[in-house]
């Protein structure tokens, strides 16, 4: 074994062998804190957890026999100990020698217990990065003394302020390597504090350390006697945690769960956010705005005097007021708002860009509801802090845009509480997170428009025209028919004296849509508005006949939820691809496959089919006017 | 808690459980807990009835059974789903039942089919779509890099390269069709964290963890215990009395015990912290496949 490897200090031994049960009390009341620890791949990230676990003695006899030997085997330190190797856990990743995903690591001294988050630095995985941040109290920013605050230094510090990390250690690493020598210790302290400032990092904890020969890490290092401040162990064990900071914050519980075992008790389960709350206390639940008085603060050990932030209560009300999973309880003279439109910073996660206007799940606390997300404002340049313009947001981008919901949410902005918020995005057909995001404010423009009542409603329109009002949706590929078969369907709605309104696509994208594009995104956004407008014609009492190829399932979707239930009945128009294209009605098959045409529907741009279609038409056995009258048949029965 | 109200880290561990708990009930249609009667389902089972008393916990308790744990885990079992007013699902995979799969005589086979098969089997039968576990990150490298919600295919693989993003106690618990969620509470515990809270807060636990004299045989460097008779002595073999206890417990020809004298809890932790070996040593199953053994276990529908 090499001289690196010394006694490990954190834990004393005598104490557990003299007198486990003094140990045990000390150790029930450690408290916790939650790092994570960023750097590029050769900062001796690894390493220097490796480090804390091996002088914690949280590894073990047969680990470090299996250690030493893939050292010898694998690692990168020649015959040393690889510390490196006891944290990169994927097989994978130990071939490719690399850390790919959020890893979290445990280790306890006598003050604390500490939870490390281990994120990897490379640029395409600020995901992950973000991910493990979300978490910490704490970030700990390697930097390599013989490279100095490089590029992804920067992103890394930015990432750790932008989900709200107040404490940073600036660790320079690899000291050894640098003879230990203080003019390089400042200039790298120089230049870091110039950045932190710029981007708005009040303060920061620099020291100068080696991860690899274990100097200031567990105590003041013979090597640099010009360093005078703490060791590393020393300032995480002292460093103020959030959880005592949010507890003196105004009382927040978003409700997770109602708990009826019988008709005589009824509790409302969550995790307190922020505050405390005690029997007798004045709450109010949002966004009903009710009041009550709490009577008792319900545990399996017995009712509790007090509750405060961090910890999952069973709280029960003095009266029966409507509360149930999404509502939030508060401090009845101090609760936090109820907004729909917000400003945000979002940071995408999906492979797959985000596309504005499509509607996605987003979940705040304990709400889930619908949001659109807006084109953004500006995307940040992560390395340099620019603000570029952007279209969209693809992976690991960060940007700024407004978004809005289908209904209120009760919120606090992310920098006052990071429960209320902080969201993440689902995507509501995979099902996959593909974004986080901090909520900053809600827009005025959502307090101060109010729906006006019309006393003449949706109804009386509809009687007067003895009529039921519907939206014909039809989708299919370009040259399908949809244009053909939705004008005989209104030609014979017509005649039998419908009131009837044919939104076509070209004929849209003449006025109202002349605007867009044929993106993506821009696609969305046509279907969002020609919803909004046949849903508008539906509330005068028309049928709405729509003829548009609206390949993506999401946003057919959109506009079915938009409209009253039954109302919204999709056609299919179900011609195959060889089909069409062999009719090409418009010669646009022949341009997309020659490339003059981008983004064609069926050729470079994807078309989702309906999965279970209200009607479905197959134009290779049916001709147009049959077609029409089954339609109808369909409608009117 | 501590002074200037910040909680203590089991007090911070125990809510995060919590809450976790709550949300699957929450979000999930059909939430099992997989009972594995060992310490760390004990805990896990006592932060379910912490999180929705006075109500039981809602959603029944599934034991996949290998028919070879030891007697004294039987005994627990079934009182603690009595105690907790929670139904118990036992399963056994009737395949290796009927070839009489064993750990004697079919080595990794036995763990295959019990316990992997088993508890794919049981999942698909019940139809339970989130499943709560009570493994740690502390245990196992690739445990480490697991989420807290861990979604499984239709065919119950793990793809550890296409994980969801878990951000602050935001759980995203929507399942595509086929897919199901094992879900793990105390993901952030480590094995001094459980044996800590299973001395405050008197939370019942196996014998078996605590030393008595035992009838045992060495065999391949392990202490096994003769549990019963179906345990095959070779020419020549003799049980020996000796002073023993288990760090951790599996079926009991597959399960290492060390030798000791400690009776008591604190004298456990002691023991558990002065000791030199990891926990997961006295376990055959992480042998299987060298240093991914674990990881491919889990991809393979392993919990």
């Amino acid at each position: 074994m090499t001289d690196t490897l010394d006694e490990p200090i954190y834990k004393t031994d005598a104490l557990i062998a003299e007198d486990i049960d003094e140990y045990l009390k000390v150790h029930e009341h450690k408290t916790m804190l939650r790092f994570i620890t960023c750097g590029s791949v050769d900062d001796g990230k690894s390493t220097l957890i490796g480090r804390l676990l091996y002088d914690s003695k949280m590894i073990f006899e047969d680990q470090l026999a299996a250690l030493e030997a893939d050292s010898k085997r694998v690692g990168t330190q020649g015959q040393e100990i690889d510390f490196a190797l006891l944290v990169d856990g994927l097989a994978a990743e130990r071939e490719q020698g690399i850390t790919i995903d959020v890893a979290y690591r445990f280790f306890a001294t006598e003050k604390r217990k500490f939870i490390v988050a281990d994120t990897p630095g490379h640029e395409q995985y600020t995901r992950n990065m973000v991910t493990g941040a979300s978490t910490a109290d704490l970030a700990v920013i390697l930097i390599d003394a013989r490279k100095g605050v490089l590029t992804q230094t920067k992103r890394h510090s930015y990432l750790a302020h932008l989900i709200g990390i107040r404490n940073i250690v600036l660790a320079v690493n690899k000291m050894d390597l640098v003879d230990y020598d203080q003019a390089v210790f400042d200039g790298i302290v120089k230049d870091y504090t110039e950045f932190a400032r710029s981007i708005g990092i009040q303060h920061f904890v620099p020291m100068p350390i080696s991860g690899f020969k274990g100097d200031n890490i567990t105590g003041p290092s013979e090597n640099t006697p010009w360093y005078k401040g703490p060791s590393l162990i020393t300032h995480l064990e002292t460093v103020e945690v959030n959880s005592a900071t949010d507890a003196e914050k105004p009382f927040r519980m978003p409700v997770q769960w109602v708990n009826r075992p019988n008709l005589d008790f009824r509790g409302f389960s969550g995790l307190i956010a922020t505050g405390t709350v005690k029997p007798g206390d004045a709450v109010r639940v949002l966004p009903s705005g009710k009041t009550s008085t709490v009577t008792r603060i319900v545990t399996l050990d017995g009712d509790l005097e007090q509750a405060v932030a961090g910890q999952s209560v069973t709280i029960c009300f003095a009266d029966e007021i409507d509360c149930s999973r999404g509502d939030v309880i508060a401090l009845a003279d101090n609760p936090p708002q109820a907004a729909d439109q917000f400003e945000a910073t979002i940071v995408w996660m999906a492979d797959e860009e985000m596309l504005p206007g499509r509607p996605y799940w987003l979940k705040v606390g304990t709400q889930t509801v619908t949001a659109t997300v807006q084109q953004p404002k500006y995307q940040v340049n992560v390395n340099t802090m620019e603000h570029l313009a952007a279209k969209t947001l693809d992976l690991n981008a960060i940007g700024v845009a407004n978004l809005s919901t289908d209904k209120q949410i009760v919120f606090e902005p992310y920098e006052q509480n990071r429960t209320l918020g902080g969201f993440i995005l689902i995507d509501k057909i995979t099902n996959a997170t593909v974004a986080a995001g901090m909520l900053h404010f809600s827009l005025r423009r959502a307090q101060n428009v109010h729906w006006q009542a019309t006393d003449v409603t949706r109804e009386f329109h509809a009687g007067l025209k003895n009529q039921k009002p519907a939206v014909l949706w039809f989708t299919g590929l370009s040259g399908a028919g949809k244009s053909t078969i939705a004008n005989l369907v209104e030609k014979k709605l017509a005649r039998m004296n419908r009131h009837t309104f044919l939104l076509d696509g070209d004929n849209v994208r003449h006025g109202l849509n002349k605007d867009l594009g044929f993106t993506d995104a821009d696609r969305v956004e046509n279907i969002r508005r020609v919803g909004e407008v046949a849903k508008l014609m539906t509330d005068a009492g028309l049928i709405v006949i729509t003829a548009f190829i609206s390949p993506f399932r999401s946003e057919r979707e959109m506009v079915r939820q938009m409209m009253q239930p039954g109302e919204f009945v999709e056609v299919h128009i179900d011609t195959p691809l060889a089909e069409a294209e062999a009719r090409d009605v418009k010669g646009l098959y022949k341009k997309a496959r020659s490339g003059e045409l981008k983004n064609f529907t069926g050729i470079d741009s994807p078309y989702e089919p309906p999965e279970d279609p209200e009607i479905r038409i197959d134009t290779t056995s049916l001709t147009a006017d049959e077609a029409a009258d089954l339609i109808i048949a369909r409608l009117i029965p | 808690m501590t002074d200037n109200n910040t909680l203590t880290h089991l007090a911070r561990l125990e809510a995060e459980s919590i809450h976790i708990l709550r949300e699957v009930v929450a979000e999930a249609e059909k939430p099992v807990m997989l009972y594995s009667v060992g310490k760390d389902s004990a805990v896990m089972l006592h932060l379910a009835r912490k999180a929705f008393y006075p109500s039981p916990p809602p959603f029944p308790l599934l034991h996949v059974d290998t028919t070879w744990k030891f007697k004294a885990m039987y005994d627990l079992r079934d009182r603690m789903a009595r105690e907790s007013g929670m139904e118990l699902l036992v399963y056994q995979n009737p395949e290796a039942k009927e070839r009489g799969i064993n750990p004697f005589d079919h080595g990794p086979l036995h763990t295959d089919m019990w316990k992997t098969e088993g508890l794919k089997q049981a999942l698909d039968l019940y139809g339970f779509d989130a499943a709560f576990g009570g493994a740690r990150r502390d245990e196992e490298k690739s445990r480490a890099k697991e989420r807290i919600f861990s979604f499984r295919t239709a065919s119950h693989g793990w793809d550890p390269k296409n994980q969801r993003p878990e951000l602050w106690n935001l759980y995203n618990a929507k399942k595509n069709k086929g897919e199901s969620i094992r879900v793990f509470p105390i993901s952030n515990w480590t094995e001094l964290d459980i044996w800590q809270y299973i001395h405050l807060n008197n939370v019942p636990i196996v014998p078996l963890y605590f030393a008595q004299e035992r009838p045992t045989v060495e065999r391949d460097g392990m202490l096994l215990m003769v549990d019963d008779e179906r345990f095959p002595l070779k020419p020549g073999e003799e049980p020996v009395m000796r002073s023993i206890r288990f760090r951790t417990l599996g079926c009991y020809p597959l399960t290492g015990a060390v030798e000791s004298n400690a009776q008591t809890l604190p004298e456990v932790i002691q023991e558990t912290l002065l000791t030199t070996t990891s926990e997961r040593q006295g376990r055959a199953i992480d042998k299987d496949a060298g240093g991914a053994g674990m990881e491919k276990k889990k991809q393979e529908g392993y919990f």
